[in-house]
Formats: C-alpha cells, sequence, structure tokens
C-alpha cells in the first residue's frame, strides 16, 4: 500500500516537473492570474531577455487594484494608474492572453472574477502577484501569491521553483453560533495563533464548519490564510465544489467534466496520512469577531474588551505602538467605539452572499448620519447579482449606494482613501497601517458586523439586529 | 533580471526593532503606481519615514544622523521579529535595494518576502531571536559596529566581538547569489521538459 498523503501532498507531487538537489522544486502552474500593478515590470523583464510567453492560454490578465469605483465609463483620471491599465492592455494583447480590463463584462477583482467564471478548477496550481490568490484554495487547489519576478518567471516558462512548505491541518468542529460568519472563523484563528502562527506552512482548513461552509464562505477563509503567514490555505473539493462550478462559464463541460470528476474525489487528505502542525477548534468558541490592532492577529470577539499587553503574542512594545496608531488602550471596550467609514467589499467580502448579509442588517433601518459607506461588489457579475436581488433596492431605501467592482479600499491605490485619524470598519483583509489611506484606522469584521456599525455609526454587536 | 553577486558584505547596520514590520509600511500602495522598476528607494518606509507635507520625521531611524549620516553606507537593514508580512509586491524588496540594503537580518522573515528578496539578489539572514538582540544591543552600544556576512561559509558574525552564529540557505538559491544567476534562466534550459509535462495536464 502506498504511503499515506494530505491533499496539499497530492496536488503538489502531481506538479513537480523536476526535484533540484538541495534546491526548490520546478512547479507547474496550471493558472496564472496577472493584474496591472505586479506585471508591467515583469513584461519588461520579458522583453530585456527576449523571451516569449510559453503558453498564453494558461493566464488571464484582469483590472482591479488601481480601477476608480465610480464613473468606469470616464477615462480614468490618474494619469499613473492609467499608465498602468494601458501597460496591461497592451502586454495581453501583445502576448495573445485574455483580458478583462476596465468596461469589460466580467472584469472584477481577479480573485473574484477566477472563480466565478469556473477558471478556477480543483487540483490545480494557481498563482498571482498577489497574496490573496490563496482565495483559490477553497476549491482545492494550490494557490499562492508571488512576486514580480515570478510573475516572469510565469510568463516565460509556466513555472516556479519554490521549495514545499510544511503542512498544518486546521480543523474546527461543532456549529457556529447565530451572528457567526466565515470571516469570523478565520479572524478568530488567526487572533488564536498570530498574524505569523501559520508562516512556512501550507495550511488545510477540515472539520465541521468547512465541510458545511459554502464555497463563497470558504474562499474568504482560504483568501485570509496568508494573513497568519501561511503561503496558502485549502479545503478538499466536495459536493459543494462541483455544485458551485457546474456550468460555469469556462469550467470544462459534458464529457471533459466527467472524466475530472473521479480525480477530484480522489483529492482529499488520507487516513493516516500526516501534518507537521495539527490544530482543532471548537465552533461554539467563536462570536462574531472584530480587530483592534494593526496586524490581523490583533482581533477578539466584539463584546471583548481590548487584551493586555501581556496577554498577546506580539512583544509589548510592537503592541503598544499599535494600540497608539488606532487610538485605543489596553482593557477598553470595543463595543460602542464611534466609527466614520464602512467599507463593505475586496477579494475577501465582495461576494454576492456578503451583500446579501450586509442587507440583511440594514433592511428596514438607515445608514447612520456620521458614517461614510463604500459598497463595492467584486465584479461586475456580483453587481448584476446584487440588482437581480432586489438587493440594491433594500440599500438605497437604507440610504446606501452601490458602487462599481475593484478593490477599492482595501488597498487604498484608487481614490477611495479613509482620511487619516477616521476609523473604518472594513470587510477587507488587513488593518495595518495606512492600509486603506494615510493615518487610516481598520477594523476589520464580517459583513454582519459592518452592518451593524453602518446604522449605528458604532461596534454594535451585529446578533442585536439580526 | 540581473543583480549584483553576493558573497562577503562587510557593512555597518541600520536597526528597526519593530515586529511585523509589514510590505505597506515598507513601501505604500499609493507608490505602487510605476510601470518600470526605478526609484523605489525614494518611498522606502515612506508614512515612518515623511510626514504628510514630506518634511522627515525626526524619530525614524533612517532620518537619524548617526544611522543615515555620511561615510560608508549602510547596506544592512536588521528588523524585528516576521518582517515583511503581508503584500507580495516585489516593490517593498525593490525599495530595500534601491535605498542601496544588500541584506535584511531578522529573526523571523514573511515567506513570500523572503522569496522575493532572494529573487533580486537581496540575502534574507535568519538569525536566533538571541543573536538578533545581541546585534541590536552591539549597535546601540555603537552605532558603528560592523557585521560580517558571509555568504559562502553561511555565518553572520559581529566583528568588534567576534561572536557569530551560522545561517541556512537553499544550496541552490546560495548558488544563484554568489553567481547572480536568476531562476529565468535556469528554468529556459529546461524548455522542452516543461512542454512534455504540459501535455500530461488535464486542464
Amino acid at each position: 500500500m502506498s504511503t499515506p498523503k494530505t491533499l496539499f501532498d497530492k496536488v503538489w507531487d502531481a506538479h513537480v516537473v523536476r526535484h533540484v538537489d538541495d534546491g526548490p522544486d520546478v512547479l507547474f502552474i496550471d493558472r496564472h492570474f496577472i493584474h496591472e500593478v505586479t506585471s508591467p515590470v515583469a513584461f519588461l523583464g520579458l522583453e530585456g531577455r527576449g523571451a516569449g510567453v510559453l503558453f498564453s492560454g494558461r493566464t488571464f490578465a484582469t483590472a482591479d487594484h488601481n480601477t476608480p469605483t465610480i464613473n468606469q465609463h470616464l477615462p480614468v483620471a490618474d494619469p499613473l494608474s492609467a499608465n498602468q491599465l494601458a501597460a496591461l492592455e497592451r502586454n495581453a494583447t501583445k502576448y495573445g492572453i485574455s483580458h478583462w480590463g476596465l468596461g469589460h463584462i466580467k472584469n472584477g477583482i481577479v480573485h473574484v472574477v477566477g472563480p466565478e467564471n469556473g477558471i478556477t478548477l480543483p487540483g490545480m496550481t494557481i498563482v498571482c502577484g498577489d497574496s490573496h490568490t490563496s482565495t483559490h484554495g477553497a476549491f482545492g487547489a494550490i494557490a499562492f501569491g508571488i512576486g514580480t519576478s515570478e510573475v516572469e518567471m510565469v510568463l516565460a516558462t509556466q513555472c516556479i521553483m519554490q521549495p514545499k512548505p510544511k503542512k498544518m491541518r486546521i480543523s474546527v468542529n461543532g456549529t457556529t453560533g447565530k451572528g457567526v460568519l466565515p470571516k469570523d472563523v478565520i479572524l478568530y484563528i488567526i487572533s488564536q495563533i498570530s498574524a505569523s502562527g501559520a508562516t512556512g506552512y501550507f495550511v488545510e482548513y477540515a472539520g465541521d464548519v468547512f465541510e458545511t461552509m459554502s464555497m463563497e464562505g470558504r474562499m474568504t477563509v482560504c483568501n485570509m490564510s496568508i494573513e497568519m503567514g501561511a503561503r496558502g490555505g485549502m479545503i478538499a473539493p466536495d459536493q459543494t465544489t462541483l455544485n458551485y462550478l457546474k456550468g460555469r462559464e469556462l469550467a470544462p463541460k459534458g464529457e471533459a467534466w466527467d472524466k475530472l470528476v473521479p480525480y477530484w474525489e480522489s483529492l482529499k487528505t488520507d487516513e493516516g496520512a500526516t501534518f507537521d502542525v495539527d490544530l482543532t477548534f471548537d465552533a461554539a468558541d467563536i462570536e462574531p469577531q472584530i480587530t483592534y490592532g494593526t496586524n490581523p492577529g490583533l482581533g477578539t470577539g466584539v463584546t471583548h474588551q481590548i487584551p493586555a499587553a501581556e496577554a498577546v503574542k506580539d512583544g509589548a512594545a510592537s503592541y503598544k505602538k499599535s494600540l497608539h496608531y488606532m487610538g485605543f488602550s489596553e482593557n477598553e471596550s470595543m463595543i460602542g467605539k464611534p466609527i466614520d467609514f464602512v467599507f463593505l467589499g475586496s477579494c475577501t467580502n465582495g461576494r454576492i452572499e456578503d451583500f446579501r448579509a450586509f442587507a440583511s442588517i440594514v433592511k428596514g433601518r438607515k445608514k447612520a448620519d456620521n458614517v461614510t459607506a463604500w459598497l463595492v461588489p467584486g465584479s461586475h457579475i456580483v453587481e448584476k447579482q446584487i440588482k437581480d436581488e432586489g438587493i440594491l433596492d433594500i440599500l438605497t431605501e437604507s440610504g446606501f449606494q452601490l458602487r462599481q467592482p475593484g478593490c477599492s479600499a482595501c488597498l487604498a491605490m484608487n481614490d477611495d482613501k479613509i482620511p487619516a485619524g477616521k476609523y473604518a470598519v472594513s470587510t477587507s483583509n488587513r488593518n495595518f497601517e495606512g492600509r486603506q489611506g494615510p493615518g487610516a484606522r481598520t477594523l476589520l469584521a464580517s459583513p454582519l458586523v459592518a452592518a451593524a456599525a453602518a446604522v449605528t455609526g458604532k461596534v454594535t454587536d451585529p446578533r442585536e439586529l439580526i | 533580471m540581473a543583480y549584483d553577486k553576493f558573497n562577503i558584505l562587510r557593512s555597518t547596520a541600520v536597526p528597526m526593532p519593530i515586529e511585523n514590520v509589514d510590505t505597506d509600511q515598507i513601501i505604500p500602495a499609493r507608490f505602487l503606481k510605476a510601470t518600470e522598476r526605478k526609484g523605489f528607494g525614494d518611498n522606502l518606509f515612506r508614512d515612518w519615514r515623511y510626514n504628510s507635507d514630506n518634511t522627515p520625521k525626526a524619530d525614524f531611524v533612517l532620518n537619524n544622523p548617526t544611522y543615515s549620516g555620511e561615510g560608508s553606507p549602510r547596506k544592512i537593514l536588521v528588523g524585528g521579529k516576521n518582517f515583511g508580512s503581508g503584500s507580495s509586491r516585489e516593490h517593498a524588496a525593490w525599495a530595500i535595494y534601491d535605498y542601496g540594503f544588500r541584506c535584511v537580518v531578522s529573526s523571523f522573515f514573511a515567506d513570500i518576502f523572503k522569496n522575493n528578496c532572494l529573487n533580486i539578489g537581496i540575502l534574507p539572514v535568519t538569525v536566533s531571536p538571541e543573536f538578533a538582540d545581541k546585534i541590536f544591543a552591539a549597535i546601540e552600544a555603537d552605532p558603528k559596529t560592523e557585521l560580517e556576512v558571509n555568504l559562502p561559509a553561511q555565518t553572520i558574525t559581529l566583528l568588534a566581538t567576534g561572536e557569530s552564529e551560522g545561517f541556512a540557505i537553499n544550496g541552490y538559491k546560495k548558488h544563484n547569489l554568489i553567481n547572480g544567476f536568476d531562476d529565468i534562466d535556469y528554468l529556459l534550459s529546461m524548455k522542452s521538459e516543461i512542454e512534455t509535462f504540459a501535455e500530461t495536464r488535464p486542464f
């Protein structure tokens, strides 16, 4: 009998073109996503060395990081952003790469449009010059972010050179309580193991909570794997995965689909396979979460107090610097903290389920006067769903406006910047200093917590509004 | 891309004993809009280094004449635990390189950042937390303290006291850094092997 393998081993080993002695594996990449920010220098490098794109059909380009979220029909006002967008289009055209630029019906955030169009499939290796490529692991793919040198590498050779990471399994068993979303599950895990707790590892999520979770929820969880330092996260494909993918435009059809199903069903960790680290959490311990610090590990249950320095894994000096930036103190309650902005969107929580959750709270209520809310769908397809399902009507009646798709205030490369000193409850993935604009203060949370803040103007337990 | 060969580096160092220095601090997103790889050093640690009116913040280490004054430029940056966390933006490594650093030392690096450094010719040296503390203490006692990073021998040494520690590096990456080679040259030499492999993929 062969040695039991983990899901990660099965997918990784199937992609090793060559193992380099005392070196990394040469790993074949099935799908490569590119966007306007991390690809232009890669194409310049390619030209500099006289290389071409080896398999242009395996790369997909979309514009997202820089794009405005209003008036997308007009020329992009920022000349630097416009220049990057033009470079992406030019390079895609030159090398025959599929390009979903601004104005394209399928345009949106790279990690939203890949799955929703059926480009992302179980058992693939997927890379992109963006750390949240880990999102695609929700399908049982090995997916991770790379740097621009590696973008060039994949364009030129369809391979990258990587040492095989160690393996960690994180199981969450039981049933989550009222008002607890997938975002709360992953924020809870990160708060327990810290923002560097999974560095060096590839994570497999297992247990009841992930088995019963929707694909969109699984994407939220895998998306945030990088926020605890993991190279990526993955969840074994199951019927939920296949149901999501079947019929998506670019997913295999008919006989091609039928031939792949047995392979996809084999993609699970064998009985007896071992992990370098195996962690287990109880779903009952998870309540709606919120962060109070400047890394995603500094979060807690929304009804809790900000911990004292000795109770967190970060060193005291770094922790105090973090709280100083946020304008918070040890032992303060998070409930009732006044906020200024709400951002619903990003590759973490810019999908239709996130808008449904947000609408479930704001329905019949009014946006708080002190709150500026930026609601940004992850793609045009999500935008259309919001309209078709009547969610836009609910939002409009409650005093909210919908913006156009893009990365927006997650990293504030476009005009959507939170002003210095202001507090934003954000469904994005990072609360780093200045991430949402110089001096901006970010509280990461689920769409339900964001909605509760949007209608009350302060940090509120969403369970009171459900 | 081609980069400087790395062999033995002797230099004074800039201390930054802060944990979780993320890539948004190393280079904020608004400075990622270039389509060419130049000038990123000017915006290295932008928001820690400058006020919003572009005047330097006096209390930031890169603005401290003790660490940034004339004389031999400091080529080693010593950071706190979990250095380079966050985004995969290689621009962070470019900014560090463009500013003049050739080696970053920490007790713990984020994975993608470490890879990005190796891919552009910056040597990331992982030391024990104890040795990191010794380096910080030595620099605090004497800002002119020199470090020697010996890649062939895989050692880092405080020259004044001779205290030394070994560090790990993948043999392939070591060979590349010493010779100024990059992965793409290696992979291009495997082209037909890769093309044959691609035919076996089911999608």
